[in-house]
């Protein structure tokens, strides 16, 4: 009797999740579905939800009016170049931290942190003049420059709280088994460190993918990555509501397959290491 | 060979001094037992000694070598840790072959070596396995698989058993005691449990606050204590102390007496008190007997002494065995 | 290896960050406070004087700042009480046994990983848009006439369009806590005697404390800040209805060229903002360290 009554509540259970799942997932299922009809079939009244002439004519049409590709180029660019300078600087760092810490390490990760309350806004104007003074204005590497320290304090706490995790017993089995440094730091530290290292990147690589402030802000038509290039749609262009669809699943499919691989990670990182 | 000498060697943390000033010597061949209460500072001298932490003051000298600025893989000694720092992403095999991989080896000497090694420590079977799929006591094998093929000077245990079972923890014991039997080669094993000490040691050295409080084999620190410390903490249950009228009788400040040199009465004696709790074991009988004017007392007979809670006792300390003490807690000889 | 050059080595190690986050904190920020003291327009290059407090006496006196504070507030609050309340509603859904809950999963998570002006776009045109969009078409199928979104709630809008994006970001974290409750410690309660509502109140809320205060920390810093979903959607208007201090300091700066004014903007959000901070700092400082 009892094993019935969870059977259907998990039933019941199942079909709540899955129509809030749907719901929520709704307007980019909408829009993947819709960057594969015709101009006149995105808005047709009523809308057909499957049944329509499928056509992949939107992707290219995308591509040859505005040179799509370079804009994804520079996404790509951008997001990782940032994303590996970052972590070229912060592994010292983190490492550093966590395994020789001193009494300041626990202000310094704050005041670290604390830099990404000061609002982006604050330092708008100088970072455009002085963008725009030293030809930075408009350029993937000012691009990279920017998203590299904004990002820098959340790569650090990252790898901090993974470092942390690797016990400091088995660095110091292997400096007794006559490990140098750098043997240590080969055999022993990188393979233990690289789940965490692995993650660090994943994350800010979405995170650097998505930035919408100073991408906007600092670029134009040369530099623009997706964000800036798909907040173009928002002229009148816009209402080409299939073509703005095929543009948006591009821009957006990398990054969602991405994420739903590091769904774990994605909350340690976010959270600071808070949440597990 | 490994034959280790601390002189004057001290370690200060901050203002804070954990181990003040120690002076130690450590025979070739001998197993010495670290043991003292949590925050003694027991681990933190092995730490020195393996060079984990830098002295801050006095030399620490290895086979008649100062060492005291050697890093710790150049000082010649293995250690295994509580945790067993096993490394999670090699297998047991290269688990063991790490140090000799360290060391530049020939692949077929390191082979040898492994099988060797597993063999002695039953772990012949598990050589491809990651430590995540072993078993406790079967991580503390390796551990000290990867210690031995090192074929160090001294071998340097840090509580390796606190994270097993007790019955587990009775075998591995007993292991380690084989193994050095075996081997010959030094051991420094650090503990907080004095029954470990007292069952593997050749010379136990007892430590209190940074301080040693005594060295000895383990008969001679349970014969003859130097002081309170020592007394109450080698031997279980712990010895009885009497202070008060009792203590002047024997020209003492503290008197203290082992609950097995206690003999017990139903029908006269010198102290007369009630029955508390009664444990019968079988084999022993513990009493924790309040007695009048003195206070709880544990008492302990072989085989079974049949009384319960509430009956009236009579105990009688066996003049021989009465250890004496000053007001400052040192013996009195 | 607490070796004295072990330590130096160590400092060595942290100072690149240090400096770069050093420099990248004081340089920018104290050109932004140069700038504010100026009568400093892009448009008349060359005529840059010393203007003392007028920036930020003009800046204070806007009325559109005091608009631009309430719709910052209004953003923060409104989307904060639409994502922790939902957030806690979801995970308590999905932390229950169904079939298929992993992509459930996959689904939820989905809109955080949206770039914001994606989320921002498809919400205006293909849903939002009065003639074509498909609420107006759902208004229709009613026989209800289609509500203009955007320019009738521009405010309530963009709250929605942030708060979709974020409410996974919630629901994930609240349920990755919740998953970490013990099970033995429900189980007691259940033999305590104590029914779902007070599990829920006296057991799962407590538990999940810490990671509310997380979720609110974390959203606050990014939400006192939302940009793109206001210059895509409403252009910060009608008139100032949806423009929120980051996009205040922006329309002066870029759309107007007034570095001065825009500068003292700029300024005012950092006070804000580490007003903010200053409690948030606090908090997030006990619950990382608990």
């Amino acid at each position: 009797m009892a094993r019935n009554v969870s059977t259907r509540r998990k039933v019941v259970v199942t079909v709540v999740a899955w129509t809030i799942g749907i719901l929520i997932f709704f307007p980019i299922l909408w829009t993947f579905l819709t960057s594969f009809k015709s101009e006149a079939e995105a808005i047709a009244s009523p809308p057909s939800l499957l049944f329509f002439d499928w056509t992949t004519e939107n992707y290219f049409e995308v591509q040859s009016r505005s040179n799509y590709f370079r804009h994804f180029m520079n996404s790509v660019v951008v997001s990782f170049g940032s994303t590996l300078i970052g972590l070229v600087i912060a592994i010292p760092s983190a490492w550093a931290m966590a395994f020789s810490p001193t009494k300041r390490t626990k202000d310094v990760l704050m005041w670290m942190l604390s830099t990404k309350m000061m609002p982006s806004v604050g330092v708008l104007v100088p970072m455009y003049l002085m963008f725009r003074n030293t030809g930075l204005l408009d350029t993937r590497t000012g691009l990279v420059i920017v998203l590299t320290l904004i990002n820098l304090p959340i790569i650090i706490w990252m790898l901090y709280t993974y470092f942390k995790e690797i016990p400091g017993e088995i660095l110091e089995a292997a400096r007794m088994d006559g490990a140098s440094l750098s043997k240590e730091i080969i055999y022993v530290l990188t393979p233990m460190a690289i789940p965490g290292i692995a993650s660090t990147l994943l994350l800010n690589i979405i995170l650097a993918w998505n930035e919408a402030f100073w991408t906007l802000n600092l670029s134009a038509a040369k530099a623009a990555p997706l964000t800036a290039f798909i907040a173009s749609y928002s002229s009148p262009e816009g209402l080409f509501y299939a073509k703005l669809s095929a543009a948006s699943t591009m821009a957006i499919a990398p990054i969602l397959i991405l994420g739903w691989f590091s769904q774990k990670q994605l909350v340690r990182g976010l959270t600071f290491g808070a949440v597990k | 060979m490994g034959s280790i000498t601390l002189s004057k060697v001290s370690k200060v943390f901050g203002a804070h001094a954990v181990i003040p000033s120690i002076d130690l010597d450590i025979n070739n061949g001998e197993f010495v037992v670290f043991v003292g209460p949590s925050g003694c500072g027991k681990s933190t001298l092995l730490r020195l000694i393996a060079g984990l932490e830098d002295v801050s003051d006095g030399d620490i000298v290895i086979d008649g070598k100062n060492a005291t600025e050697l890093p710790p893989a150049q000082r010649g000694l293995s250690m295994v840790f509580q945790s067993y720092a096993l490394y999670p992403h090699m297998s047991v095999r290269s688990n063991i072959a790490f140090p000799l991989k360290m060391a530049g080896e020939d692949k077929a000497v390191i082979d040898k070596k492994v099988a060797d090694a597993a063999r002695v420590l039953n772990l012949t079977d598990y050589l491809d396995r990651k430590p995540r799929q072993l078993s406790g006591g079967q991580r503390q094998r390796v551990a000290i698989g990867r210690a031995i093929v090192r074929q160090p000077k001294a071998f340097l245990f840090d509580e390796p058993l606190s994270n097993l079972d007790a019955a587990l923890r009775v075998n591995m014991r007993l292991e380690i005691s084989q193994l050095h039997q075996d081997l010959k080669t030094t051991m420094i094993y650090v503990t907080h449990d004095q029954v470990e000490a007292m069952t593997m040691a050749d010379k136990i050295v007892v430590l209190n606050r940074g301080r040693i409080e005594q060295v000895g084999s383990p008969l001679e620190l349970y014969h003859k204590p130097d002081n309170l410390f020592v007394a109450g903490f080698i031997g279980s249950p712990r010895m009885n102390f009497v202070n008060g009228a009792a203590a002047a009788a024997h020209q003492a400040h503290t008197m203290g007496i082992r609950p097995e040199h206690l003999a017990l009465s139903k029908d006269s004696g010198a102290w007369q008190g009630t029955v508390g709790v009664a444990e019968h074991l079988g084999s022993d009988t513990f009493l924790h007997v309040n007695v009048d004017g003195i206070g709880t007392v544990t008492a302990r007979v072989s085989g079974d002494f049949a009384v319960t809670h509430g009956d009236r006792v009579f105990l009688t300390p066996d003049p021989q065995r009465v250890h004496r003490f000053d007001d400052k807690g040192l013996a009195i000889r | 290896m607490a070796t004295l050059h072990t330590r130096s080595a160590a400092r060595l190690m942290i100072a690149p960050s240090v400096l770069l986050l050093l420099a990248w904190m004081i340089v920018p920020l104290a050109l932004t406070i140069y700038f504010s003291f100026l009568r400093y327009n892009l448009l008349m290059p060359g005529m840059e004087e010393f203007a003392g407090f007028s920036n930020y006496s003009y800046f204070l006196t806007d009325p559109a700042f005091f608009q631009a504070i309430f719709n910052t507030l209004a953003i923060v609050l409104g989307v904060l009480f639409i994502t922790v309340i939902g957030g806690i509603a979801l995970a308590l859904l999905l932390d229950q046994p169904m079939f298929g809950q992993g992509i459930v999963r996959i689904l939820v998570i989905a809109p955080f990983l949206i770039m914001p002006t994606v989320a921002a776009l498809v919400w205006k045109n293909m849903f939002m848009n009065p003639v074509n969009g498909l609420f107006a078409w759902v208004a229709k199928l009613f026989g209800l006439q289609p509500f203009d979104f955007l320019a009738n709630a521009p405010l309530l809008s963009v709250i929605l369009i942030v708060a979709w994006q974020w409410l996974p970001f919630a629901t994930l974290i609240l349920l990755t806590a919740l998953q970490s409750l013990d099970e033995e410690q429900k189980e007691a309660a259940q033999m305590d005697g104590a029914g779902a509502w007070s599990r829920f109140i006296y057991l799962v809320l407590p538990h999940l404390s810490r990671a509310i205060t997380v979720v609110i920390l974390i959203q606050t810093i990014f939400l006192l800040s939302v940009f793109a979903e206001i210059l895509v959607t409403t252009n910060g208007g009608p008139g100032t209805q949806s423009t929120n201090l980051t996009f205040l300091v922006y329309a002066q700066a870029l759309l107007q060229f007034d570095v001065g004014g825009a500068s003292a903007g700029g300024i005012i959000a950092v006070i804000l903002a580490n007003i903010v901070a200053f409690f948030l700092m606090r908090m997030i400082g006990k619950t990382l360290e608990a």
